[in-house]
């Protein structure tokens, strides 16, 4: 029965990026052409770059490059940040969709996905008018009285933050929510008849249950934004690289340099895969248990 | 016993989370009756702008690219949420198969990927294989990276539906089909809605792949706007996101208003 | 004819390519009239597709867009970076008959000796502005974005593009392009170090922004953004240092295996037509390279205090193309400043 259920995916994701991404795979062992593309001839220049640190002029004794673990560092430990807060938030906004009348749930989930009919770019900018030092958010604040002098948060890890969660949020409410809504809860009312607290039923009860769901809001939250460059570079002032703003730089920007490109996607992507099948053989375990 | 559903602070969480969604969106509106051409400046209530997006020289561009972003998204995320949801029957309902874990791998591919480095090698791969580029690249490109988003909550869904509900279908003779259509497909279908949801507004906001799989002359509303939007947005895209917007709480009011009457008389 | 701009939209490919004309150009940097008026002339129909950096463009020209369109608009460096790379056509001067408007000292320009593959399209300089509310003193010197006063520490956008910073930090420095001597280099890092301490944020397209917004009070420029900046009301100064600034030059090329070549010289040719080469500039606030296009200009263009240099102004220079091994320290020191 999986076979012809499978194809379509096998064949889409198959052919039209496994294939492409084995292309990059191998590129990223070729040697580059100056200023962008690849020069057919085998080399580890990429990965010896990324690992090897030799001075400025390639002349002193090779000593271990902290400079792209520190970005992949940085990177994922925001992306981190990022998935949590979004947890955080979108699990209370989920679970409060999932409870509402049948006929208003609908009505809700747009509410959450509409502001995305609007272009990342747009919002990103519109939120960085909002936060800016003299902006109507740092106005009205100071207008109630509630601060005196504008909060800084343009150019800070915090609006970079507010910008990934602004970004990503529906991907962690609406799988989140796909699993509380089939949430029966009979369960909880069992539970609270024998006394257990309404955070013991969502810890003990709830939370086993609803599971995959947040486990797929994650995954669909951090994987994008360990890549993410928009808003690092529109709300964080891009002083420094980040994996995705490294990677854009390779391919698009001035630093032109393929096989390097490829050989931190290939890096990137083999962290990520690892962290996911490790999740597909411990969910696989559970199924046989 | 409403008060298991209820839990303190979830009501202000939810609020809290429309302002964030909805505050910078206010800018957009407001800014898109501005009277000057600066986003920074207030130059008066005006009209404007949304003359300049029926009638203006750029005029035919936006609607060629509102009319093909449109399409796209919507062809490309029921395409992803079916191919999603036969992926998902198979993985979640076939029991332990060889491979299995790798095809995990293989669903979340386009996710794992590097948005520049999906961009770049699909058009080399789609120049080597001589396929030009256009509207059907930009399609088969969306379609490939939508299916993760439509697939993981349709996943994540059927995860927690019990496969007695199909057994006793069975038992009672429906065939394969029936049972799949009669009983699972309706217990699924918040999490097929939430995958076409998601699939959709990715399809919509991309611009990077799009970009380069596109071919000359082609536009959708992100690659006709992201240029303008660099160099400090100017107010007619502004009015084209307030106009996108109003498209879809139509969208939304609609169907709310079709799905009450289709309640009220049954 | 809306209806059929909208059909020819949907058909990725036309069979024919007659009378057909495909532009790989900068966002908004021509005036929607201009390509109106040669499509009215000519019968030629235009197809304008947008990049948004010279790098950007040569990607995905070199992924696989070469021979969808005939010419593109790539700056300087640009220009000799796909001329080494063999992805330009060329011309003789007499396929253009305006050829001789072309303003003589953007002739035999470093990049494209004699013009065989390019003209002139728009010219202008990188230095920086200084909003003049914040800080009123002399702005003449480089030293103001990479060892600024107290007043304007930490308020300092930078442009996120390593050629300019890296040659106004040579300028500063008073060392040449392209160098390779190991002392100057590092000094030339360290300067960046240090002056990265004072800078808010790094930002090619948006300098203009943050300079209007208030987010930054100096910031690395193009003069004609600087201009803008200005018409938006923000009380900024466009300084030509004493040290030096880049000078760029946007130019436009007959790409190789253009699939309308005869009509991309005509758009080309069309382009050198003064009051044509006018409308530009009007549209974008630079400098035109084509003579006789005073008559057309707009007043305010043609008086901005940043397209006309004060007398003591040093001369400008271009954006030097390294050699590989050169290039690769230049990287090194980009990624350095930005790790």
């Amino acid at each position: 029965m999986a076979f012809p259920l499978l194809l379509p995916t096998w064949a889409m994701i198959g052919i039209f990026l496994l294939l492409p991404v084995i292309l990059m795979a191998i590129y990223s062992f070729l040697t580059k052409e100056f200023r962008g593309g690849v020069v057919w001839e085998f080399s580890l220049a990429a990965y010896d770059q990324f690992f090897v640190n030799r001075g400025l002029f390639g002349d002193e004794p090779a000593t271990l490059e902290w400079t792209y673990i520190g970005i992949f560092w940085r990177s994922i430990w925001q992306a981190i940040v990022a998935t949590t807060i979004c947890l955080l938030i979108g699990f209370p906004t989920a679970w409060f969709i999932a409870t509402r009348a049948p006929t208003t749930r609908g009505v809700w989930l747009f509410l959450i996905t509409i502001p995305y009919w609007v272009n990342l770019l747009i919002r990103t900018v519109s939120l960085k008018f909002l936060i800016r030092d003299n902006g109507p958010l740092n106005e009205f604040l100071m207008g109630l009285g509630v601060i005196d002098s504008p909060l800084p948060l343009v150019n800070t890890n915090l609006a970079v933050q507010l910008g990934l969660f602004y970004s990503y949020l529906p991907f962690m409410v609406l799988p989140i929510y796909a699993a509380v809504e089939r949430y029966d809860f009979a369960y909880s009312e069992a539970a609270a008849d024998l006394y257990a607290s309404r955070w013991v039923i969502m810890r003990e009860i709830i939370m086993p249950i609803v599971k995959p769901g947040i486990i797929a809001g994650c995954i669909l939250v951090f994987v994008p934004s360990l890549g993410a460059f928009l808003a690092p570079d529109l709300l964080g002032g891009a002083k420094t690289f980040m994996i995705g703003s490294l990677i854009e730089e390779q391919f698009r920007g001035s630093l032109g340099n393929w096989p390097f490109g490829a050989a931190v996607s290939m890096i990137l992507m083999s962290l990520v895969l690892m962290a996911l099948l490790f999740y597909a053989r411990s969910m696989a375990r559970e199924g046989t248990r | 016993m409403k008060g298991v559903r209820h839990y303190p602070g979830f009501l202000s969480i939810t609020l809290l989370c429309l302002v964030v969604l909805y505050g910078p969106l206010l800018v957009v509106t407001a800014y898109s009756f501005n009277g000057s051409t600066s986003i920074t400046q207030w130059g008066g209530f005006s009209l404007r702008w949304y003359i300049d997006v029926f009638t203006g020289p750029e005029a035919p561009r936006f609607r060629s690219a509102a009319w093909n972003s449109l399409t796209i998204a919507i062809m490309a995320a029921i395409s992803a949420t079916m191919i999603a949801t036969a992926a998902a029957l198979a993985m979640m309902r076939a029991g332990r198969f060889r491979g299995k874990s790798l095809t995990f791998a293989l669903i979340n591919l386009p996710l794992m990927v590097p948005e520049i480095v999906t961009a770049v090698a699909t058009l080399i791969f789609f120049s080597m294989i001589g396929l030009t580029t256009g509207y059907l690249t930009i399609l088969l490109a969306h379609i490939t990276f939508c299916i993760p988003f439509a697939y993981l909550p349709i996943a994540a869904r059927l995860q927690g539906i019990d496969d007695s509900y199909e057994q006793a279908a069975r038992d009672l003779y429906a065939s394969r089909t029936q049972s799949f259509f009669l009983i699972l497909l309706p217990l699924m279908a918040p999490g097929v809605i939430s995958g076409f949801l998601l699939a959709f507004i990715i399809s919509l906001d991309d611009f990077i792949i799009t970009n380069f799989v596109k071919g000359a002359g082609m536009e959708t509303l992100p690659t006709a706007i992201f240029g303008s939007v660099k160099l400090g947005i100017k107010p007619n895209i502004m009015a084209i996101s307030t106009l996108m917007l109003g498209v879809s709480v139509l969208f939304v009011t609609l169907s709310y208003l079709i799905n009450r009457k289709g309640r009220q008389s049954p | 004819m809306k209806r059929l701009a909208f059909a020819t939209a949907l058909l990725a490919t036309p069979a024919f390519a007659d009378g057909e004309l495909k532009i790989y150009h900068w966002f908004d940097y021509i005036p929607q009239e201009l390509v109106d008026k040669f499509t009215a002339e000519t019968g030629i129909a235009v197809t304008i597709d947008t990049y948004d950096s010279n790098e950007a463009m040569l990607a995905s020209l070199k992924a696989g867009k070469m021979g969808q369109y005939d010419v593109a608009v790539p700056g300087d460096y640009m220009v000799q970076i796909m001329g080494n790379e063999g992805l330009l056509d060329s011309f003789a001067p007499t396929d253009l008959s305006n050829f001789g408007n072309i303003d003589p000292k953007w002739v035999d320009v470093p990049f494209d000796p004699g013009r065989k593959s390019s003209i002139p399209y728009q010219w202008g300089s990188t230095a920086f502005s200084v909003n003049r509310d914040v800080y009123k003193g002399d702005i003449d010197t480089l030293a103001i974005v990479f060892d600024p006063p107290a007043e304007l520490s930490g308020k300092i956008n930078a442009l996120d593009s390593q050629g300019e910073v890296l040659a106004l930090g040579s300028m500063y420095l008073g060392m040449p392009q392209c160098n390779s001597d190991r002392t100057q280099l590092k000094a030339l890092s360290d300067m960046l170090l240090n002056a990265k301490t004072h800078w808010a944020s790094f930002g090619s397209d948006t300098a203009k922004d943050v300079l209007v917004s208030g987010d930054a009070a100096a910031g690395m420029i193009y003069n004609g953004f600087s201009a803008r900046a200005r018409a938006e009301g923000a009380n900024v100064e466009y300084a030509y240092p004493k040290e030096g600034f880049v000078v760029w030059m946007d130019n436009v090329v007959l790409l190789k295996d253009a699939p309308n070549r005869d009509n991309a010289l005509k758009f080309m040719n069309f382009l050198l037509v003064p009051e044509n080469a006018a409308a530009v500039t009007n549209h974008a606030a630079y400098t035109s390279g084509v003579m006789g296009v005073e008559p057309f200009l707009d007043d305010a263009i043609k008086n901005s205090p940043e397209n006309n240099p004060p007398a003591s102004a040093p001369a400008g220079e271009f954006i030097a193309v390294c050699d590989e091994p050169t290039q690769k320290l230049y990287d090194a020191i980009w990624t350095n400043l930005k790790k």
